[in-house]
């Protein structure tokens, strides 16, 4: 499995995550290339849909990062995005899909030093869950 | 001329089975699935069900499928290049265990898929299937063959037509030039048939309603509203019906990927809401009643008229998967009993 | 029964009514839905086990409502689905007549405010029964990788046929995310993976909405357990949230709201 080098696919908000992952960058802070980072204006924004899509794209696991509670910028994006993700992990592992897949964090635009961690554990995480074949295999099945 | 026949039993059928797999035949068949029974690809004769009425869906997608690639395309040097479908590379494919009223619907998509454009995939597919039809010796309220030219024991449609003469033993019927070369690829397994008469193994199906009533009183009706909205007001708008019957269609086309990619057929239903919206969103179906009528118009007045077949066999299917009840058994004596 | 159809013809020759939306007898012995517009037609209204069908489906189709004021016969899911579309604004205070039969089916309970309707239905059973919640269990019990396989088998014979939309009541969208083509978001081809996202969609759509009725499963023609999907979620909705949907005609859907407590152990 050392030799896997997983595909993270992160959904981001702007104003605290994607700043965090920003000062990790400025901070001179290493953290694993396996990560691509998709930019929204607030996890009130991300479709549970994404991460499907993400999924059946290719990606072996998901980070979804946004802001703390209290703190968005939009005042209320997050609490709408938490109750949404609580009931989706519901229905995924209810449908055989890993929610240990998908790592929700909250990562404000301070904690540059918690994203480079975030990614880090996350990939070795995902890394020993290995490739998300069973996901992905559903890709041209029923298609005559 | 007198049909050539033969006689098998139920354990040489199984061997017969397992041949055409060998053969590199996948073989479709009616087979359990909980309470229901669907057709499926099936590798041995014990997977198969043969004594339901009729079964949820039916054959149609061995040569119509649910989804079928087109072609794939991709771009290089800024041309895009399209992968056409090798058909030679098709594999063949036996229905097994279907009713002759299935068997019969063949030639309904036949007048479609290769009317004023020859569809390929369709015909490579059709040419590459071998019908081993079902008489049936029961029949349920839904069924009504007899109404538009089919019956229990009618072998239009099939290559080879069995009939179930109890004990393990079945009556086999050879329709069909492909029928023929399918026995004699298995001389082994056919005996000479000894009962010619099939008829006392048959269910009885009472005709139902005057065929030729039908397409005038709908072209009489065309106009009548309230008659299609009292018709269709539990209608629900869904595709079990255009889905599960054998004679039905209607398909759309989706392209799936980016700059490569594939380009699919799917099956589409007239009773969508949104079937017939234009890009303008212009609708020329806006009500439920619209649809409907045009779904019996369509297999009973239009097809006849543009393509001469009848597009129903009768076999029930969309009355008995309908969620609401909608009965086109009853809704037809209705139509053919009407005074507009 | 004879209740039933008294009570409807009366609607009707007074006026009260333009509709009576009902059950009949159908084919197979089974009940189906009847619109009865005159009173000498409501003999043919039925109420027994067999009448399990939601009716609310028919309150928001424009074929039904253009008849006018309806009275409909309603089962207790009826009756949550009826306070569930007042809570989104798609039916109005006193616009409708509901007819509660309970399972008895002598007695009828006209009740023709939304507040009657909550009195009637927050003194019936709401919970899931312990059949019910064995069954979820079940799946629990199962493991990841069984489940997973589980509804591959189910998914794969899913025909995109929508039946399930366009039995529930709840799903009344006339431009439903899966017409939407730019982007297609939802594949139209019935293949697994669409499948999967059809069904994904449909059970996060209507999670803290949809009232259990179970027409969803009723109307699959390939008979995929959909309603499971639905229960589980609710189940969650419940356990999470400590909401029900179809209660009471003003709410805050669970899905359209939050707590600034609600529960986030598994965010890091």
């Amino acid at each position: 499995m050392s030799d896997f080098n997983p595909k993270i696919v992160a959904f981001v908000c702007n104003w605290c995550t994607y700043a965090g992952a920003d000062l990790t960058g400025t901070s001179r802070m290493k953290y694993s290339p396996q990560v691509s980072i998709i930019r929204f204006p607030c996890t009130g924004r991300i479709d549970f849909m994404l991460l499907l899509k993400a999924f059946a794209n290719g990606a072996d696991g998901i980070i979804v990062s946004g802001c703390h509670p209290n703190d968005c910028h939009y005042s209320s994006g997050n609490f709408h995005a938490r109750r949404r993700w609580i009931i989706f992990r519901g229905l995924l592992d209810f449908l055989g899909i890993d929610v240990h897949r998908v790592q929700f964090s909250w990562v404000s635009a301070a904690e540059g030093a918690k994203w480079a961690q975030l990614v880090n554990e996350t990939a070795e995480h995902i890394r020993g869950l290995g490739p998300f074949t069973g996901y992905q295999r559903l890709r041209g099945l029923g298609v005559g | 001329m007198e049909t050539e026949t033969r006689s098998i039993n139920h354990e040489a059928l199984s061997k017969l089975i397992s041949q055409w797999r060998s053969e590199g035949k996948q073989v479709l068949a009616p087979k359990k699935n909980g309470d229901k029974v669907d057709f499926a690809w099936v590798t041995s004769l014990a997977e198969v069900s043969l004594d339901q009425v009729q079964t949820v869906q039916s054959p149609k997608s061995a040569v119509f499928p649910r989804v079928e690639e087109l072609f794939a395309f991709h771009s290089r040097d800024g041309q895009v290049v399209i992968n056409e479908r090798d058909l030679a590379a098709l594999p063949g494919t036996v229905i097994f265990g279907l009713r002759p009223c299935d068997a019969a619907a063949f030639a309904a998509l036949a007048a479609i898929f290769t009317w004023d454009s020859p569809d390929s995939l369709f015909s490579a597919r059709l040419a590459k299937t071998v019908v081993v039809g079902l008489s049936c010796p029961r029949a349920d309220e839904y069924c009504f063959c007899t109404s538009v030219g089919g019956g229990p024991g009618a072998a239009t449609g099939s290559d080879i037509l069995l009939t179930d003469l109890g004990h393990g033993a079945y009556l086999v019927e050879i329709v069909s030039a492909k029928g023929r070369q399918m026995v004699q690829a298995a001389p082994g397994l056919f005996q000479p048939s000894v009962v010619k008469e099939k008829e006392t193994f048959l269910a009885q199906v009472d005709r139902a309603f005057d065929l030729d009533k039908i397409a005038p009183a709908l072209v009489a009706l065309f106009d009548e509203p309230a008659f299609w909205a009292e018709q269709s007001r539990r209608c629900l708008g869904c595709g079990a019906c255009a889905y599960g019957g054998p004679t039905c269609a209607c398909f759309d086309i989706q392209d799936e990927g980016g700059v490569s990619g594939k380009r699919l057929r799917c099956w589409d239903s007239c009773g969508f809401g949104l079937f017939t919206l234009h890009t303008s969103g212009h609708n020329p179906r806006p009500l439920q009643s619209q649809r409907w009528r045009q779904r019996l118009m369509h297999k009973f007045a239009y097809m006849p008229e543009r393509q001469q077949v009848i597009g129903c066999v009768g076999c029930g299917r969309c009355s008995r998967a309908c969620p609401v009840d909608m009965n086109i058994l009853e809704h037809l004596r209705a139509i053919a009993e009407a005074k507009p | 029964m004879d209740a039933l159809q008294n009570k409807a013809a009366e609607l009707l020759v007074a006026k009260t009514v333009q509709v009576v939306i009902g059950y009949g007898r159908g084919s197979g012995g089974a009940a189906r839905a009847v619109f009865i517009r005159e009173a000498s037609k409501a003999h043919s209204l039925i109420f027994d086990g067999t009448c399990r069908q939601n009716l609310a489906v028919y309150l928001m189709k424009p074929e039904v409502r253009q008849l006018g004021k309806a009275a409909l016969v309603a089962t207790p899911h009826a009756l949550r689905t009826i306070l569930q579309l007042a809570a989104e604004n798609q039916v109005a205070d006193g616009g409708l007549l509901v007819l509660a039969v309970p399972a008895s089916g002598d007695e009828i309970v006209p009740l023709a405010t939304f507040a009657a309707i909550e009195a009637h239905g927050a003194a019936l059973d709401n919970d899931m029964s312990a059949a019910e919640k064995a069954e979820l269990q079940k799946f629990s019990a199962m493991g990841l990788e069984q489940r997973r396989q589980f509804w591959e088998e189910q998914f794969s014979r899913c025909l995109k046929c929508y039946a399930c939309r366009a039995a529930c009541p709840l799903c009344y969208c006339t431009r439903c995310t899966v017409e939407c083509n730019q982007p297609q978001w939802i594949p139209v081809p019935a293949h697994d993976l669409g499948n999967l996202e059809w069904n994904v969609m449909r059970a996060m759509h209507l999670a803290g909405r949809c009232v259990d009725c179970g027409d969803c499963s009723r109307a699959c023609p390939v008979g995929i357990p959909l309603h499971l999907l639905n229960r589980k979620l609710a189940g969650d909705v419940f356990a999470a949230f400590h909401f029900r949907s179809g209660m009471a005609a003003k709410v805050d859907n669970a899905m359209s709201t939050f707590k600034p407590n609600d529960p986030e152990d598994f965010i890091r």
